[in-house]
């Protein structure tokens, strides 16, 4: 028991110290980037106190904008859990495309295309949810699938040509991507997909029997998903930890050549972890329609794809930390709209919070050097692969 | 140039690598470091060399204590090394990687390779190391590559030159012609500190040989010692170098090569059509010198080169063109000439790897679950039975040395039935206890009736273990020979003479 808590203890360390070093560094830019504050230069107490104003309010704005808001308690005090709900909105979909980019790094792939099967994910489940009239449940449950079963052949088309023809998983992944997403530029102007009456690219509404069911009333956008992404989680550290499929996916990822010599297939892996990593992805895109969008636009996936790549290499390519990633960057996300619009600091700046979280964990030299840890437990190997890995 | 360490003690957490090492380098002798993988060497080389600092203690050179606190400190005072794993760019020249950190250039920033080639042939008929400023470093053998290596060293003036186990990558042609460069280089008057754990070569150079058991110098011996004395003051016990070769049953083929041919990517034949079988109960031993398509017929046995013709019979039954899996479920144990990169994940944990080929049999899975209790109860038993060294089989296999790594290949790979055991160059790079353990098992697997193929370029082992010894040379299968042949008739097989021109001499 001692040993697994020191063991939390250790993984969470680098992420952890660099987390806390990013926010400094964006107090430091928040500070400095505000007039009022620098109009203070002069003395340097009131410099001090006006400089701690203003990132105490940015910080403040973030966290009511994330977490919890008292000012929206107005009849009781669970309203004021309103902006939470929306992290986990937010935190939804990232998690399971999060989970998609964290599957690929165990089995030593860098899968770069979450975006593009986000998409798939999307377009699959959309069509189902507004072309078909099923009984609630088993509608969801086709949608869903179908999003599933798009972004796992996209996905797994990755695979395939990797391991038939040995093409980099990062140049197809990325060459997809754009596929992806003028395809749905081009789809949405089709008669099959273009909601009637409308000129700008938007699908139908999915039918009601379609949507996630809403999990906190009408008032709340939480819906159902949040336990999807939690059970697909759940699915992966399984799939990981416990079967012979996720043992031959480690095995490849940690050493292939020895991999290959003890007779797993190489080709089977990557096929197989490039269709589970889809079908994760498109899950997400799935999720995303028939919780919270309910209707296929161009912009449906945002920046989920992108985002899941840090999402994964934060929470260290594992189930659970990457859950906390996600919900991290959905946090930063949704409180990052509230301090733009109470402070005036610009959103931004959240994205500088994230690019600096990400540098320092993979630079984890340097988080020892300015903490003087002995011993950091860093999985550089995840970011060090390069090109040929 | 003298080199003295007094009291060197270094320490790594709780392990003590290296425990107040006392030792003195005359000019112009060759002092041999004598330990098995472990002992410390590498540890004591590395503070000499600058690239460790050392706990306490102190280095002289010619009687002055001096401070070495970085590979170009030592470089200053005359200290060079030449390190197992060459530090040469593969794609530069010789001229470019000796020149490299060193660059000198005309005003116009253009590099000055012209006077780092005429240096370099000076060293070289100095020396007597003759080496090709502009060959490109990656097509030259290991042997050479090792020159450049040396004249590195000997053209910033190196007065004492660390080697560090110098002959593991070499052939024993190659080996032979390495001594005699330091035999010149010594009358030339370069110290030469020879790190090794192989007593023939030892004997062979040495002037004064300094044995290291567990970071303490445990002897210091003249190289009139016997082989057998060294062993065991190595080991800190009785070493039996030459298993018996007592009599034992041999039954019929259980492993036929028709005309097997296996080709690289470009199509290009690496081995041409060999033809031979081993019996159960049988050591075949391929010898041959590295690079004459060995290690691609010991890969091609198990499928794992892409490219193979020709017919595998084992036990009667065709393998040739069955997947990996298959050919080692067959009853083929394969023992990987590179453990590192085939043999283990390291990575993984012992218990892991123990299962790396056997993870979808009973009783390891059922469908798809992995059971770890299964995992973890069966790891504990090849522990023991196989002596692998370790505080726990959860650590990660990268933690153990190279013995003990070995020793989770060969569990692993004898932990299942087996027809035949292909074991390729199985105690490259070992201690002298683990060489023993490895013949140990391989003879062990004979005497059960396996039929064993021994692909080695050590002739001794090739000579202790072998019923039969096979010759590859450019791919092909010179001869198969009775093992009562002499060092000298394997040597010129191994060259390219075949028998019938060593009649006719």
């Amino acid at each position: 028991m001692k040993n697994t808590i020191s063991r939390i203890g250790q993984s969470i360390k680098l992420p952890g110290l660099s987390f806390l070093m990013a926010f400094t560094i964006t107090g430091i830019i928040i500070a400095v980037s505000d007039e009022k504050v620098m109009n203070k230069i002069g003395s340097p107490i009131e410099f001090l106190k006006s400089a701690g104003a203003s990132v105490g309010n940015a910080y403040l704005a973030l966290f009511q904008g994330s977490i919890y808001d008292n000012r929206l308690a107005k009849s009781n005090f669970f309203e004021g859990f309103y902006p939470f709900f929306e992290t986990l909105v937010t935190a939804t979909p990232l998690i399971l495309t999060g989970l998609s980019v964290a599957l690929a790094f165990k089995s030593g792939l860098f899968n770069i295309g979450a975006q593009g099967q986000f998409i798939f994910g999307a377009i699959g489940a959309s069509y189902v949810g507004f072309r078909f009239e099923l009984p609630v449940g088993i509608h969801i449950l086709a949608a869903a699938l179908a999003g599933i079963v798009l972004a796992a052949i996209w996905g797994g088309l990755v695979g395939f040509l990797k391991a038939k023809t040995g093409a980099h998983e990062v140049i197809l992944t990325i060459m997809l991507n754009y596929i992806a997403a003028f395809f749905i530029l081009w789809l949405l102007k089709t008669k099959t997909f273009l909601r009637p009456g409308r000129i700008d690219p938007i699908a139908p509404e999915v039918a009601d029997s379609a949507k996630l069911p809403l999990l906190a009333g009408e008032n709340f956008r939480i819906h159902a998903g949040i336990f999807i992404a939690l059970a697909a989680a759940l699915f992966v550290w399984w799939l990981l930890t416990k079967t012979t499929i996720g043992y031959k996916f480690r095995a490849v990822g940690a050493n292939s050549q020895a991999a290959r010599t003890a007779g797993i297939s190489v080709p089977f892996v990557i096929t197989s972890t490039m269709m589970i990593c889809g079908a994760l992805a498109g899950l997400g895109g799935a999720v995303h329609v028939l919780g919270s969008e309910h209707a296929l636009n161009t912009d449906v996936a945002g920046s989920f794809g992108f985002d899941a790549i840090t999402v994964a290499l934060l929470g260290r390519a594992q189930p659970l930390g990457t859950v906390f990633a996600a919900l991290l960057f959905g946090a930063l996300h949704t409180g990052g709209r509230m301090m733009q619009s109470n402070t005036g600091v610009p959103l931004d700046i959240v994205v500088v919070t994230q690019g600096l979280i990400v540098l320092f964990i993979a630079a984890p030299m340097f988080v020892r050097y300015i903490f003087r840890l002995k011993k950091l437990n860093a999985s550089t190997s995840l970011t060090s692969k390069g090109w040929n890995g | 140039m003298s080199l003295e360490l007094r009291g060197i003690t270094k320490t790594f957490g709780s392990f003590t690598a290296n425990d107040s090492i006392d030792l003195k380098v005359e000019t112009g002798q060759i002092h041999a470091i004598l330990g098995e993988n472990g002992a410390g060497k590498s540890t004591l080389m590395n503070i000499v060399y600058g690239l460790l600092k050392a706990d306490s203690g102190e280095i002289l050179i010619d009687g002055k204590v001096v401070d070495i606190s970085n590979p170009s400190d030592a470089l200053n005072v005359g200290i060079g090394m030449v390190h197992q794993h060459f530090m040469l760019i593969p794609v530069f020249t010789v001229a470019e990687n000796i020149m490299l950190g060193h660059e000198k250039s005309s005003k116009l920033r253009v590099l000055d390779l012209d006077q780092a080639r005429a240096a370099i042939r000076a060293i070289s008929e100095d020396f007597g190391l003759q080496v090709d400023p502009d060959a490109i470093v990656e097509t030259l053998p290991v042997g050479i590559q090792q020159k450049v290596e040396i004249i590195k060293a000997l053209i910033y003036e190196a007065k004492v030159l660390i080697l560090d186990e110098p002959t593991a990558v070499l052939t024993p042609q190659e080996t032979d012609e390495l001594l005699n460069t330091m035999r010149d280089l010594k009358n030339k008057g370069t110290s030469i500190i020879f790190i090794t754990h192989k007593l023939r070569e030892v004997r062979a150079v040495a002037d004064q040989i300094t044995i290291i058991r567990r970071g303490k110098v445990v002897a210091a011996v003249s190289p009139e010692t016997s082989e057998g004395e060294l062993a065991s003051m190595m080991v800190g016990r009785a070493v039996d170098l030459s298993p018996e070769k007592y009599q034992h049953e041999m039954g019929g083929a259980i492993l036929e090569v028709k005309n097997l041919t296996v080709r690289d990517a470009l199509g290009a034949a690496i081995v041409k059509g060999v033809n031979f079988h081993v019996n159960a109960g049988e050591v075949l031993a391929v010898a041959g010198v590295q690079g004459n398509g060995q290690s691609e017929l010991a890969r091609a046995l198990i499928n794992l080169e892409d490219h193979i013709e020709g017919s595998i019979l084992l036990d009667g039954e065709e393998i040739r063109g069955a997947s990996i899996k298959d050919s080692l479920h067959a009853g083929i144990a394969f023992i990987p000439e590179s453990r590192e990169l085939d043999g283990v994940i390291g990575s993984f944990s012992i218990a892991e790897n123990l299962i790396l080929d056997l993870h979808e049999l009973s009783p390891y899975s059922k469908g798809i679950n992995l059971s770890a209790k299964v995992m973890q109860s069966e790891a504990e038993k090849r522990v023991a039975e196989f002596d692998i060294r370790t505080q726990s089989i959860l650590d990660a296999v990268s933690t153990l040395s190279g013995g003990n790594k070995q020793k989770v290949v060969i569990a692993r790979e004898l932990s299942r039935p087996i027809k035949v055991l292909v074991a390729s160059q199985p105690t490259r790079g070992l201690d002298v206890g683990s060489i023993e353990f490895v013949h140990e098992r391989i003879l062990a697997e004979r005497d059960a009736g396996r039929g064993v193929i021994l692909f080695s370029t050590e002739l001794d082992e090739v000579i202790a273990l072998a019923d039969r010894i096979a010759v590859m040379y450019r791919g092909e299968i010179l001869g198969i020979v009775d093992s009562k042949v002499t060092r000298e008739e394997l040597g010129l097989l191994m060259a390219g003479v075949t028998s019938a021109k060593v009649g006719a001499e």
